[in-house]
């Protein structure tokens, strides 16, 4: 299109959006960042959505968010209600409260924003569980995406925290409860728990601070560390261009798939209008967090079945299940029924956030990895995640444990005992099993590469014996099944030389050995074929 | 065994690839869509993303009309939903139809019209060739020597200790969040004489107010809801009375602190502070509902179940002249959750 002569044209002749094109570059550098960008290629699985889901929730909760701080007022003095919900006419509570049920009452609208950016929040947080999980059982977590997952995590993380703090903002009796359950936490912290919980609520609990304090954090701190993230997460998606699945012509050099403009622009951009459609659909339909229903928060009263939202609700678990244990010794009390709870939190999180490093450290594979694992090769890492999960989801049974008793009319006591060595004992069983459905499948691809597809057509031979014809692969599913790695794991070596002298193994070392025998060791995969005894079974069919 | 398949080793023997039934056969050929081949089925797609893009349209005139007829209060019965709000109702819906619309257009598009060829891009290492990495580190060195840092130890550590001290400057300014605790969590409003306050009646309890059984939530005398500390005040004071047979009291101490059988703990539950709300009367078991810690008041409000760590204080009452109610000082051990300094 733009041929040298263009530029000797007069001035106004090219079209205008090359003009503004033109103008951007001079200043922005836009053709050089074009020319890597716009036809960059993306590879296509349903799973990569996950990530786009997030992305999407998060910009829907910013948009809805700003309107919301439009009309809401973090502000704990208290007024008498005497808005147009009459249930609650010439009743005490705080501004917070009070600007609440005008935005969900006399702003028309303001309900709906108000439920989209709860919905939104909740997908937000689920889709980046999900998008995790999906990371980490196809392994697109090793080098070099090590630091975006970890981003990723951080995303994850504080999108938990910021949650919380949102739906602690309209002070009501369910989330002012919470609060209080925060304050019971931050006081089990020893030696300073006390001093944190001052200053944390500028007094005592209540006081007329945390509000106003959690709405600093919740629509500018937190967000703006979350955006910074964000795009430093997006940047190395692109820098570091998507993985793949293998399969033929898919190469750990090279990216297979349609390029950004227009398809994946059409694509992804449309896909923010359904996700978002979808949210805007749901919040006309579901009421989420009625905060009108609960009334305001007042420190000596409560409802039952009183739940967080449903990522809390795994922090939730941890304290419901943990023993009240209270040591107290010279004076000072431990509060480690509280405590420990409060360490285990991030510490089980964290595992799955740093399991890269951890993964990199033990198989010592330094090179970089654009193909993804199917889960079934990996079977330790699919088993360590599944394992994960089955802890996540114990925690969020016992942390709804009155839900559970009275909907399934169980013993509380008993969730609560079967949760607690369910915590201990589900994820080893879940490991375990893990691990040996992956080998079975691992088993079912071989049996898949060397017998070929059962058709289900039974033939009769002359002899009268009835066998199932096997349809051989084509040689791209072939290639499909057999082009993963089956890594060896790491020796040390012989600790005598061959001169006799003794050579130092560290203690470092043999423990790293025997992860790396644990990860790629036996009983962790089943070899692959091999072309010779595929073709050894191949020719022997022609004699059958 | 394994590893002569491994993609380095395949592609060493080279010759071979040809006889390897399982060599990558390359990208498979592109399948043409209908709408590639078939001029009709392209337009009969066109036409469809055009309807979603129109269907959009409409919506967002269907939302700015719903805005200005549905009156902010409607309340309207909706199957199989239920009585919801006729505003959110339509906002909702249109709003959502008007953006999976364009969605659903955009995706349609894509997916029918546009090139659906697959490319392959090549991969370029991330890490740098050699060159870069030791010009970048001959730079680095160079930058590094003229600075002088190494050299000037001097500078160096003044510099370290400079920029480790600065911050405690925005560390300090934290300093007044709030008020130390001082023995602020050791004490409640309850004092002697103080009358307990029927929450739901507002007047002073009598003995005979309170029928075996019956769980009454109680406030000391005096506070108000409109005064600004009420919500710090109730956090700590806020009571539970029961009355008991005597003799079904097995703790001593709770005996001698009971009225007539008629006892007083406190509401806020000594695990995380949640005010406890449900009272079984035949075991006289109450439960916090936030997470299940379970106490017995008839021996000394102990833990019997759940995380809770120590049983719930007990204030001292007895009746006055006049025959209300009236406590004998305040808790004698702090109400609520643990801290480090409780003891």
């Amino acid at each position: 299109m733009s041929t040298p002569t263009d530029t000797t044209k007069p001035r106004g002749k090219a079209p205008a959006g090359e003009r503004v094109a033109d103008w951007a570059d001079g200043r922005l550098g836009l053709y050089g960042l074009a020319k890597a960008n716009m036809r960059k290629i993306f590879p296509d699985h349903w799973s990569f959505m996950l990530g786009e889901v997030s992305l999407y929730s998060f910009i829907i909760v910013i948009l809805t968010g700003v309107y919301l701080t439009l009309f809401f007022h973090p502000s704990m003095s208290e007024v008498t209600y005497n808005g147009t919900y009459a249930p609650l006419q010439g009743i005490q509570m705080s501004e917070a409260y009070a600007s609440t049920l005008h935005i969900s009452f006399d702003v028309r609208g303001g309900l709906l924003m108000r439920q989209v950016h709860h919905w939104a929040a909740i997908v937000f947080v689920a889709a980046m569980l999900v998008h995790m999980m999906r990371v980490f059982f196809t392994g697109a977590f090793r080098k070099p995406r090590e630091l975006n997952y970890l981003f990723g995590f951080l995303l994850l993380f504080l999108g938990m925290f910021d949650g919380f703090m949102g739906y602690s903002l309209p002070d009501d009796l369910l989330s002012g409860t919470g609060i209080r359950f925060m304050e019971g936490a931050v006081l089990s912290v020893p030696i300073v728990g006390t001093y944190l919980s001052f200053f944390l609520f500028g007094g005592e609990f209540p006081g007329h601070d945390v509000i106003p304090r959690f709405y600093t954090i919740h629509v500018l701190l937190i967000p703006g560390i979350m955006a910074g993230l964000l795009v430093a997460h997006l940047i190395l998606v692109f820098y570091h261009k998507h993985t793949q699945f293998p399969g033929p012509g898919r190469k750990n050099t090279n990216v297979v798939g349609m390029p950004l403009l227009p398809v994946y622009m059409a694509k992804a951009g449309g896909f923010f209008f359904l996700v978002f459609g979808v949210i805007a659909a749901i919040s006309a339909l579901v009421s989420v967090n009625p905060i009108w229903s609960y009334g305001p928060y007042r420190p000596d009263q409560v409802s039952t079945d009183a739940q967080p939202d449903w990522y809390m609700g795994y922090s939730e678990g941890l304290i419901r299940i943990m023993p009240g244990w209270e040591i107290n010794l010279w004076g000072h009390t431990l509060q480690l029924g509280v405590f420990i709870p409060l360490v285990v939190f991030p510490l089980v999180l964290g595992f799955i956030g740093l399991y890269p490093f951890f993964e990199s450290w033990v198989t010592g594979d330094k090179r970089e990895h654009h193909l993804l694992d199917r889960p079934r090769n990996r079977p330790v890492r699919t088993g360590i995640g599944a394992a994960w999960i089955s802890l996540y989801l114990i925690l969020l049974v016992a942390g709804g444990n009155d839900i559970f008793a009275t909907r399934f009319h169980l013993s509380i006591n008993v969730i609560t005992w079967v949760s607690r060595i369910g915590f201990f004992v589900l994820p080893v069983v879940v490991f375990l099993a893990t691990k040996r459905i992956a080998l079975g499948l691992q088993r079912r691809d071989r049996d898949k590469i060397l017998h070929g597809r059962e058709t289900g057509i039974i033939k009769r031979l002359p002899h009268g014996e009835f066998i199932e014809i096997h349809e051989p692969l084509p040689q791209s599913a072939l290639y499909t099944l057999t082009s993963h790695e089956q890594p060896k794991p790491l020796e040390i070596g012989p600790e005598v030389d061959e001169n006799g002298v003794e050579r130092k193994v560290g203690r470092i070392a043999k423990l790293r050995a025997r992860l790396s025998q644990a990860m790629y060791g036996r009983d962790t995969q089943i070899p692959k074929p091999t072309p010779e005894e595929y073709k050894e079974i191949m020719s022997g069919h022609g004699h059958h | 065994m394994s590893e002569s398949t491994l993609p380095s080793e395949r592609e060493a023997h080279g010759g071979e690839l040809a006889e390897n039934p399982f060599a990558d056969p390359g990208l498979p050929p592109h399948e043409p869509r209908r709408q590639d081949i078939d001029e009709k089925a392209a337009k009969s797609s066109e036409r469809t993303v055009a309807l979603l893009f129109t269907v959009s349209m409409l919506a967002t005139i269907a939302f700015i009309a719903s805005y200005v007829i549905f009156p902010v209060g409607k309340v309207v019965f909706i199957w199989p939903i239920g009585h919801i709000s006729a505003l959110n109702f339509a906002l909702g819906m249109t709003l959502g139809v008007a953006l999976f619309a364009i969605g659903a257009g955009a995706v349609h598009w894509a997916r029918t019209l546009m090139s659906d060829v697959e490319t392959a891009a090549e991969r370029h290492p991330i890490e740098a060739d050699p060159e870069t990495k030791a010009q970048v580190l001959a730079d680095f060195a160079q930058g590094a020597q003229e600075s002088q840092l190494g050299r000037r130890k001097l500078i160096r550590n003044t510099m370290f200790g400079a920029l480790a001290l600065v911050p405690l400057s925005g560390v300090m300014l934290l300093r007044d969040l709030g008020p130390l605790p001082e023995d602020k969590l050791r004490h409640t409003l309850w004092s002697k004489g103080m009358l307990i306050i029927n929450q739901n009646t507002n007047q002073p309890l009598r003995p005979e107010d309170v029928a075996v059984g019956s769980l009454t939530f109680a406030v000391p005398d005096g506070l108000e809801e409109t005064q600004s500390d009420y919500q710090e005040q109730i956090a700590k004071a806020a009571l539970m009375i029961v009355r008991l047979a005597p003799e079904d009291i097995k703790d001593k101490r709770e005996r001698d602190w009971a009225h007539q059988g008629i006892v007083a703990f406190s509401k806020i539950c000594t695990h995380v502070g949640c005010p406890i709300s449900l009272y079984e009367q035949q075991t006289h078991h109450v439960l916090c509902p936030c997470h299940q810690s379970t106490f017995d008041l008839s021996d000394g409000a102990r833990v019997i179940f759940g995380p809770a760590g120590h049983a719930l204080p007990q204030l001292r009452i007895s009746v006055n002249n006049q025959g209300y109610l009236e406590a004998l000082g305040d808790f004698e051990e702090p109400v609520g959750p643990s801290f480090w300094e409780r003891g």
